[in-house]
């Protein structure tokens, strides 16, 4: 049957982007090593860029989970939670700990508590806010992209504003929290972040039936018998997860969601959540290791991974919108 | 049985719906008509619990539709709305098999796809099966949303008009096949219905709403006449009654 063989085509695909995967992580991992391989030189090497490779696994199966769950959660596939300034509210929300509390609060309140406690703020905000944005109250997509993107610019503002009014060092310790880039995250977040990332895509792996009828829109998922306004509110506190992790490791990524879910969309020949979710990730991670080695090896400049990614998302969600003609 | 007791809606302070208490029996085909911004869409939707009366309520098949957890519902109660688009591009088997979520929660059994295959069979979809929704004419993709809320395989479906966008041909084959299912399987349709002569020749119960006021119940040979009609819809209508069904003569 057709509908048996257009499944069947996606198990090819996921090798060959498994294989893709694979390569770039070696070639990230073993590239132009000065020491003779095998040596303990060579292996103090590996280990350090291991940390690289597992900071961008964390962040591209945080990004492209996030950003898909998202999409099926505001029944859109354009607008993602970085866009809509997600990750903008993240940074506020770091700066104001450190604007009323100072410096040491950011340091003291580290760990798993911390996190669970942010994670609990931000998605309190993130869900009153994006729950009336989508809504319906609005109208359209237009008007929902106008004010996301303002209220991104608005918490940039704010955060801005504050920064300036921090000591030099308050300011310093923040600055680190927030401009992480990929080959300089900070191991010691690794593990937990791992730890939640494992605990929300098993949560998202035995919801992803689920998330097939929730991507009908409301009114047939509420057909089929789902709490839609309960499942959405759920999908949108694993994105809020999700999203702060990523940018605690590494800092703001506005398109890397985009361009990923977007290629999963096109590129899986499948709509199922059990196809894309995987897909996407796998889309991520190449994006990231693939960029980072070339950029490394070829240009010798891997610190603007995270620019590079910006333009080249930027342009693509351009040419996506001017291609599509609408929203 | 569905019954509705003291139904209200209002937007911004005013009344769109109600109140309207109203029982109709389990079995057959009732028609909701009336004019445009009569609420009968907004009653089929309270019906349905897309949308949340003001006051009053609903109970279908014995479930207080406000109370019964949604997953229970969805195995008593379809609702079919006018306007559906999906981001997912789906073909329409596949569309139709999202019919059997309540009872598979997404792993088909042996069961489920017979219930998907007997449903494309009964709307003539066969053909169409691998093709996208997206590829299909207005009529086409009207009749697999009704395939897919048959394959749900509830005692009570409701329908927003689902003549929508159908051409005579089909308009007329898809009111046998639910006149069918009606009979064969023991279900019961309430529909939003346009043509007042298809709810005459097809339809055991016509309900007639205007300005939000429930106006008249009954067979359409209660209803299916000059005054009631004229009424109704503000328009001259003449009713004959020399075929098989009353016809009602509107057009000039």
């Amino acid at each position: 049957m057709l509908e048996a063989s257009r499944e069947a085509r996606v198990w090819p695909r996921f090798v060959i982007l498994g294989v893709v995967a694979a390569v770039c992580a070696l070639g990230v991992l073993t590239w132009g090593i000065g020491p003779e391989p095998g040596s303990r030189g060579f292996w103090l090497v590996v280990e350090r860029r291991g940390i690289t490779v597992a900071t961008m696994i964390v962040v591209a199966a945080a990004q492209s989970v996030a950003t898909v769950l998202f999409h099926t959660a505001t029944s859109n596939r354009i607008l993602t939670p970085s866009i809509m300034g997600f990750e903008a509210l993240y940074v506020v929300m770091q700066t104001a700990l450190v604007f009323f509390w100072g410096a040491q609060s950011l340091a003291a309140t580290d760990g798993l508590l911390k996190v669970a406690l942010q994670s609990a703020l931000m998605v309190v905000f993130a869900t009153l806010l994006y729950r009336w944005l989508f809504s319906g109250r609005l109208g359209n997509l237009h008007t929902m992209l106008l004010v996301g993107v303002i209220l991104g610019m608005g918490f940039a503002s704010v955060a801005t504003f504050m920064q300036r009014m921090l000591t030099p060092s308050e300011f310093d310790v923040l600055s680190a929290r927030l401009f992480g880039n990929m080959s300089n995250s900070n191991p010691e977040y690794i593990p937990w972040a791992t730890l939640v990332i494992g605990a929300v895509i098993a949560i998202v792996w035995v919801k992803r039936h689920r998330l097939d009828v929730l991507a009908l829109g409301r009114e047939t998922a509420t057909n089929l018998g789902l709490n839609f306004r309960g499942e959405v509110t759920q999908l949108l506190v694993i994105t809020a997860v999700l999203i702060s992790i990523s940018t605690t490791m590494v800092g703001p990524l506005t398109f890397f969601g985009f361009i990923v879910a977007t290629l999963a969309y096109q590129l899986t020949g499948s709509s199922r959540h059990a196809h894309v979710l995987p897909f996407a990730f796998l889309l991520g991670l190449i994006t990231l290791l693939g960029g980072y080695f070339i950029l490394r090896h070829v240009f010798s400049a891997a610190g603007v991974l995270s620019v590079l990614i910006e333009f080249v998302g930027g342009l693509f969600f351009l040419i996506f919108l001017l291609r599509k003609g609408r929203l | 049985m569905i019954s509705l007791s003291d139904v209200s809606k209002s937007y911004a302070g005013r009344r769109v719906l109600g109140p309207i208490s109203l029982e109709l029996p389990a079995g057959g085909i009732t028609a909701l008509v009336g004019p445009n911004g009569a609420g009968k869409s907004t009653l089929l939707t309270i019906m349905g619990r897309l949308l949340d009366p003001d006051t009053g309520s609903v109970v279908v098949g014995g479930a207080d539709v406000a109370t019964t957890p949604s997953r229970e519902l969805a195995k008593i109660l379809s609702i079919l709305r006018q306007e559906n688009h999906f981001i997912t591009r789906l073909t329409v088997a596949q569309l139709v098999a999202f019919g059997r979520f309540p009872h598979s929660r997404g792993r088909l059994t042996a069961e489920d796809h017979a219930h998907v295959e007997r449903a494309l069979d009964f709307l003539g979809l066969g053909d169409l099966r691998d093709r996208f929704l997206d590829e299909l004419s207005g009529g086409q993709r009207q009749r697999a949303y009704v395939a897919m809320v048959l394959a749900q395989d509830t005692r009570y479906i409701l329908l927003d008009e689902p003549l929508n966008n159908l051409d005579i041909h089909h308009a007329v084959s898809m009111m046998r096949q639910l006149r069918r299912a009606a009979d064969e399987l023991g279900k019961t349709f309430v529909i939003v219905i346009h043509d007042i002569n298809f709810a005459s020749a097809y339809a055991d119960r016509i309900v007639a709403l205007r300005d939000g006021e429930l106006v008249s119940v009954g067979t359409p040979a209660e209803i299916m006449r000059d005054d009631v009609l004229g009424a109704l819809f503000d328009t001259e209508v003449r009713v004959r009654s020399d075929g098989p069904y009353p016809l009602a003569v509107y057009y000039r």
